[in-house]
C-alpha cells in the first residue's frame, strides 16, 4: 500500500475562516483518511506544534491559510520563513482563501506589507514563479469546503487538476457566483430586489451585487449544501476576487443609473443594448410576489 | 449590401422624406411605390404594412445617429468636447438630412399608437439611447459629470436639442440652426457637469 501523502496546515495572519470552514465539511474525516494528518489547528495528530516550529516533520501538501507578512512571528517563529520551508518541501501548495492567495482582508490593514502567498492582489510576486508548478490558488473569504475538498481529493487520486492564469481550479473559479443564482431570470429583464432577503428581484442594480464578475462556484456548489448569499437575497460581496475588501459592499455604483461594472468580460455597449431591449417590456408574473402569505395562516 | 438590402433602404429613405414633409397619415404606400418607381405589390414584400415600415424607419434613424455618437464617444477628448460634437452633429443632421430629425418629432412621439406593438420603451430607439447611455456613464467615471438620474440628463440634453430643430422646423428661429452650436453646447456642458 503506498504511503498517504501527508498534510501540513500552517496559518499566517487570519481570523481563521477557513480552517473553520472546512472543519464543517458533511464528509471531513473520510476526507482526511486519504491523508496523514500532520498539523491542522482544530484536530490533534500525533505531532505537537513545536514538531511543525521546529521543522520536524516533513509535507507532501502545504495547505496555507491568512496573509503573508514578512518578520511576523507567531510563537516566536518567523512564520513567513517557516512557510517557505515548508513551501520548498512540499509537492503542493494550497493558499486557502483570498488572504493566503491575494492578500485578502489582512491586506487592507497595511498594505504595502501584507501579501498573499504569491499575488499581491492581482500581480504575481516572486513565489509565484517560484512555486507555480506545485500552486492551486484558491481564493475566497472563506473557501466553500468543497472547493477544498475538491482540489484534495484529485490530488489522493492523482488527477490532474486543469488551473487558470491565476493557478485557481477551473474547475471552481471559470463560472461567475452568478452562473446559477435562482435570480438569473430577474437579471435577464432588470427587475431589481427593494431592500434585503426577498424571495424577488436581482441585487445587481441597487444593492450591489457583485456575482456577474466574481468567479466562483457558490450557486453551483451550494453552502451548507443548500443555499448561497444570492439565493437568499443578499449580495455577493466578491470575496473571492484579487480586489476585495472593496467599499460599500451593499450598494451597487452607478454612473447616470448605469452599473459601473459590468458582467465579466461583457463590453458596456452590450450590455446597454440588451439592458434598453429587456427593460422595454413589462413582465407581468416577474413583478408579483412569489408566495402571497395570507395572514390568517 | 446585397441588392434586396439596398432596395429596402431605398424605401426606407424615401418613405422616411414623405412621412416626414406629408404626415404619416396622409401618406399612403402607393406614394412611396411611385416615388419609387416600383409596384406596390413588390413593395410590400419588403414591408407587409405601413405600421411596419413605420417601426423600421424608426429604427434605422436611430441606428445612424446611434453610430455618429458611438464615433464621438471612442475619441479620446473631455466631456465638454464632445458634448459640442454630439450638438454639431445632431444640427447638421438636422440641416442635411431634415426628415431624420422631424420623423422623430413629428411621426415618432407624435403617432405613438403606431409604435405601442414592436417598439415599445427603448426598443426602436435603443442604438441611439445606447450611445448616449455611453457617452454619460464615461463622463461620469472621467470625474467631469455630475452623477445624476439618466432621464434627467437625457432629457436635458435631448429634449433641448429636439427642441431647438422643432422651433426651426416651425420656422421660429431667426438664425440658422448651426449658429447656436457654441451656446447650447456651453448651457448643456454648464448644466451637466459636476
Ligand atoms: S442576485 Fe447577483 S448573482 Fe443573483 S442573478 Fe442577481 S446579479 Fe446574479
Ligand atoms: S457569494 Fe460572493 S461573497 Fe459570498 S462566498 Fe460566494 S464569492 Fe464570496
Amino acid at each position: 500500500m503506498s504511503k498517504k501523502p501527508k498534510l501540513l496546515w500552517l496559518q499566517s495572519l487570519t481570523c481563521n475562516g477557513n480552517s473553520h470552514s472546512f472543519f464543517n465539511h458533511s464528509d471531513l474525516f473520510s476526507i482526511l483518511s486519504h491523508f496523514e494528518l500532520i498539523h491542522f489547528p482544530l484536530i490533534d495528530t500525533k505531532y505537537t506544534l513545536e514538531d511543525v516550529l521546529n521543522k520536524r516533520v516533513n509535507c507532501d501538501i502545504l495547505i496555507i491559510e491568512g496573509s503573508i507578512k514578512h518578520g511576523l512571528e507567531k510563537c516566536g517563529v518567523d512564520i513567513a520563513t517557516l512557510i517557505d520551508y515548508y513551501a520548498n518541501e512540499a509537492k503542493y501548495i494550497i493558499t486557502a482563501g483570498t488572504c493566503a492567495t491575494f492578500g485578502g482582508m489582512f491586506k487592507e490593514y497595511d498594505s504595502d506589507n501584507i501579501n498573499g502567498f504569491a499575488f499581491d492582489r492581482d500581480k504575481a510576486i516572486d513565489n509565484f514563479s517560484k512555486f507555480r508548478k506545485k500552486l492551486i490558488s484558491l481564493p475566497g473569504c472563506p473557501i466553500h469546503p468543497k472547493w477544498l475538498s475538491y482540489v484534495l481529493l484529485m490530488i489522493a487520486n492523482k488527477k490532474n487538476i486543469p488551473l487558470d492564469d491565476k493557478n485557481r481550479p477551473q474547475e471552481l473559479y471559470s463560472i461567475t457566483v452568478h452562473t446559477g443564482c435562482v435570480r438569473n431570470e430577474y437579471f435577464e429583464w432588470k427587475i431589481d430586489t427593494h431592500g434585503f432577503g426577498h424571495k424577488e428581484g436581482c441585487s445587481f442594480y441597487e444593492n450591489g451585487c457583485q456575482g456577474p464578475f466574481t468567479r466562483g462556484s457558490c450557486n453551483k456548489i451550494l453552502w451548507n449544501d443548500v443555499s448561497s448569499k444570492t439565493i437568499i437575497g443578499t449580495p455577493c460581496f466578491g470575496c473571492t476576487e484579487p480586489d476585495f475588501p472593496k467599499e460599500r459592499l451593499f450598494f451597487t455604483k452607478t454612473n447616470m443609473g448605469i452599473p459601473q461594472k459590468m458582467p465579466l468580460e461583457v463590453p458596456k455597449r452590450a450590455y446597454l443594448t440588451i439592458t434598453g431591449v429587456a427593460k422595454s417590456f413589462n413582465i407581468k408574473r416577474l413583478e408579483r410576489k412569489l408566495i402571497e402569505y395570507n395572514n390568517d395562516n | 449590401m446585397t441588392k434586396k438590402e439596398l432596395k429596402r433602404e431605398s424605401i426606407i429613405q424615401a418613405s422616411l422624406k414623405l412621412f416626414s414633409s406629408n404626415g404619416f397619415h396622409k401618406t399612403t404606400i402607393p406614394d412611396i411605390a411611385k416615388v419609387l418607381g416600383m409596384s406596390v405589390g413588390n413593395l410590400y414584400n419588403y414591408f407587409k404594412s405601413k405600421d411596419i415600415l413605420a417601426k423600421e424607419i424608426i429604427k434605422y434613424t436611430s441606428e445612424i445617429l446611434g453610430q455618429e455618437i458611438k464615433k464621438v464617444n471612442i475619441l479620446d477628448i473631455s466631456s465638454e468636447e464632445k458634448i459640442k460634437k454630439i450638438v454639431e452633429l445632431y444640427f447638421k443632421m438636422a440641416e442635411e438630412k431634415p426628415e431624420m430629425i422631424e420623423y422623430f418629432l413629428r411621426v415618432y412621439l407624435s403617432h405613438r399608437e403606431v409604435f405601442s406593438d414592436g417598439c415599445e420603451g427603448m426598443l426602436c430607439v435603443s442604438g441611439f439611447v445606447t450611445e448616449i447611455m455611453i457617452f454619460f456613464d464615461d463622463g461620469v467615471e472621467r470625474g467631469e459629470l455630475r452623477d445624476q438620474d439618466f432621464f434627467s440628463a437625457f432629457g436635458l440634453f435631448m429634449g433641448y436639442l429636439g427642441g431647438m430643430v422643432f422651433l426651426k422646423g416651425e420656422n421660429i428661429l431667426p438664425k440658422e440652426l448651426h449658429e447656436y452650436i457654441d451656446d447650447i453646447s456651453k448651457n448643456i456642458y454648464n448644466a451637466l457637469k459636476v
